[in-house]
């Protein structure tokens, strides 16, 4: 439920298939192939049939991306406020506590030091499943003191997204969010450190207007949704079928707003190598 | 809650002034929590019928709208158009003019007003990337030759299109707020009317940040709101009350500087007399950036949006 709520920073764009035909989450929604648990982990949750990239948690593709044990979470005291007071069906604070005991993190998104293929970085992983990824005050500061602990220790920022928008709980604060992390971004480049956006299914809204599409190098997961406005919305807007691709990775792609499409089982290589290249020209 | 605030706006403020350095960035961040405290003290919340009425007022069909001020305001006005890849956006206006004795960029959102086919031609006031660049290209005008860059705030969004997608939407209102944050001239934006999402912020990254008194700004649409949380887009004044886009709650929340006043029931009852009103505002918070060295002035402006919301620990 409260994955369906809050999740755009203009309109709504629901997880893939949210409660129509009720798929165990196991099962391929694009080929109905099914896997146990530890055969998904062990593939990535890529689908070995097809190739279809099930969403994957904060916790998981930290052990997916990085060396191991290396990474040193900062910031992890950090917790929603309710500036608001916010009540729409159930109170804001108890939405969060649900979606914290639901998760086992404090926000959607982690940030903290590690390393990729022995390349220092500072890293920033958000994660679908607390309230949609959305960004409200926690998200926008975790991602701001990312940036700076990246100047800080003089090494890039590798930041692995996953958001339906703003979290609209925090009303004007989560859309200030959008100026605050643009500039946390622009001090950043300023301070000549490389930055490295991965855009994981869904990128939407307040992400894309915001640092998600700030980076030195964009990449995206095959089928990731980047847009703007849901493709629902648009749809109810144009009154015309869409693309079938509308808003996906590949079509970014095709228009120019993406560097490569990276097959998740490449991710972690494309990422050192990145980080070698820029590394190397400092 | 708004106790709770008080008491750590206070303690913030507490802490500023045993700083002591003058010049710093510190004597605007008091002046904007003194300013927090001092709405806090003397309104009472506001209803949900006077929250209500403020976005009604900012939707008017009448409310003067970007041409309208730059009419009033601006003499030399000189637009320019394109923004030299794809085509010229007509929801964005953007020029060159003179205001209070010299050269300024004005930049803004344009609603048509009017029969269908007007308003259709200025599609709502909602923009395409290409008006966003051409946006970009204006202040970059602008901050090669020293201009200071006004920005008139007023639409319901970014045009939620099929090829507003594919040329790229999030990335322009992305780019756009950059560029603002990049700027070496001081900058002043004002939301005259509806301060609609990433559509308004990515012209809203600015030194001072004002609304007219019967504007909103707010992260989505009432409908849009009570649609996703309520179910029923009936619920909008409800979305509205618990959201609270209106200026006043917006100065309480210190998401702007200051609230421009105008003409007694609405800015549409007396186009000059509004004018009047935000030509003020404008000019005065120019002439407070204009004593500020423009690396510094670049610094804090960054520094005031880095430092926006709300978190515990």
């Amino acid at each position: 439920m409260a994955s369906r709520i809050d999740v755009s920073i203009e309109h709504k764009h629901a997880p893939p298939d949210p409660s129509g035909s009720k798929k165990h989450p196991n099962t391929c929604p694009k080929c109905s192939s099914h896997y146990r648990e530890d055969e998904l982990i062990s593939n990535l949750r890529v689908c070995a049939q097809c190739g279809y990239h099930f969403p994957v948690g904060a916790l998981e593709r930290i052990q997916q991306l990085l060396d191991s044990d290396s990474f040193i979470e900062e910031a992890k005291e950090l917790r929603s406020a309710d500036p608001l007071s916010f009540f729409d069906l159930r109170s804001y604070k108890e939405r969060i506590a649900e979606a914290e005991l639901k998760t086992g993190l404090g926000d959607a998104l982690l940030m903290g030091q590690a390393k990729i293929e022995d390349q220092d970085c500072q890293l920033t992983v958000m994660d679908f499943s607390f309230m949609g990824g959305s960004m409200g005050s926690v998200v926008g500061e975790k991602f701001a003191r990312a940036c700076e602990r990246a100047i800080e220790r003089n090494v890039p920022l590798v930041s692995v997204n996953a958001s339906g928008g703003a979290r609209m709980q925090e009303g004007i604060f989560s859309l200030m969010q959008v100026p605050k992390t643009v500039c946390a971004v622009e001090n950043m480049h300023d301070a000549r450190v490389p930055f490295i956006n991965v855009l994981t299914h869904p990128t939407t809204a307040g992400l894309l207007a915001s640092f998600a599409t700030l980076g030195d190098v964009t990449i995206a997961e095959p089928g990731t949704l980047m847009c703007f406005t849901g493709p629902r919305v648009v749809q109810q807007t144009v009154r015309e079928d869409l693309p079938d691709d509308f808003g996906r990775a590949e079509a970014n792609y095709r228009f120019g707003h993406l560097d490569a499409i990276v097959q998740r089982q490449e991710l972690r290589a494309v990422l050192g190598k990145l980080l070698r290249l820029f590394n190397h020209g400092r | 809650m708004a106790g709770e605030l008080e008491l750590r706006l206070r303690d913030r403020l507490a802490k500023l002034r045993g700083l002591h350095l003058p010049g710093s960035s510190v004597s605007d961040e008091v002046r904007r929590i003194e300013q927090q405290i001092e709405v806090m003290e003397t309104g009472d919340e506001r209803s949900e019928d006077e929250i209500w009425n403020s976005v009604e007022l900012a939707r008017h069909p009448e409310r003067p709208y970007t041409l309208d001020y730059i009419e009033r305001l601006i003499s030399d006005w000189f637009e320019l158009h394109g923004d030299r890849a794809r085509m010229d956006d007509p929801a964005i206006v953007s020029g060159l003019g003179s205001f209070a004795g010299r050269t300024v960029a004005v930049i803004g959102h344009q609603k048509g007003r009017g029969d269908a086919v007007k308003r259709v031609k200025r599609n709502f006031g909602m923009a395409n990337p290409e008006g966003y660049r051409k946006a970009m290209r204006v202040m970059a005008i602008a901050d090669r030759h020293g201009f200071p860059v006004i920005t008139l705030v007023d639409t319901p969004g970014a045009y939620p299109g099929v090829a507003a997608e594919q040329h790229g939407q999030g990335g322009a209102l992305a780019a756009s707020q950059a560029t603002m944050a990049r700027l070496l001239v001081p900058t002043v934006a004002c939301v005259i009317g509806e301060g609609g999402s990433g559509g308004a912020v990515a012209f809203a990254l600015a030194d001072r940040v004002l609304m007219q008194q019967h504007a909103i700004y707010s992260v989505i649409s009432p409908e849009g709101c009570a649609t996703i949380l309520w179910r029923d887009a009936g619920q909008a004044r409800k979305a509205a009350a618990a959201f609270k886009p209106d200026a006043a709650h917006c100065l309480e929340l210190g998401v702007i500087d200051g609230i421009i006043p105008e003409p007694e029931g609405g800015a549409h009852t007396d186009f000059d007399a509004a004018a009047i009103m935000l030509g003020q505002s404008v000019r005065s918070a120019l002439e407070e950036l204009g004593q500020v060295d423009a690396g510094e002035l670049r610094r804090r402006r960054r520094a005031r949006f880095r430092s926006i919301g709300v978190v515990s620990s």
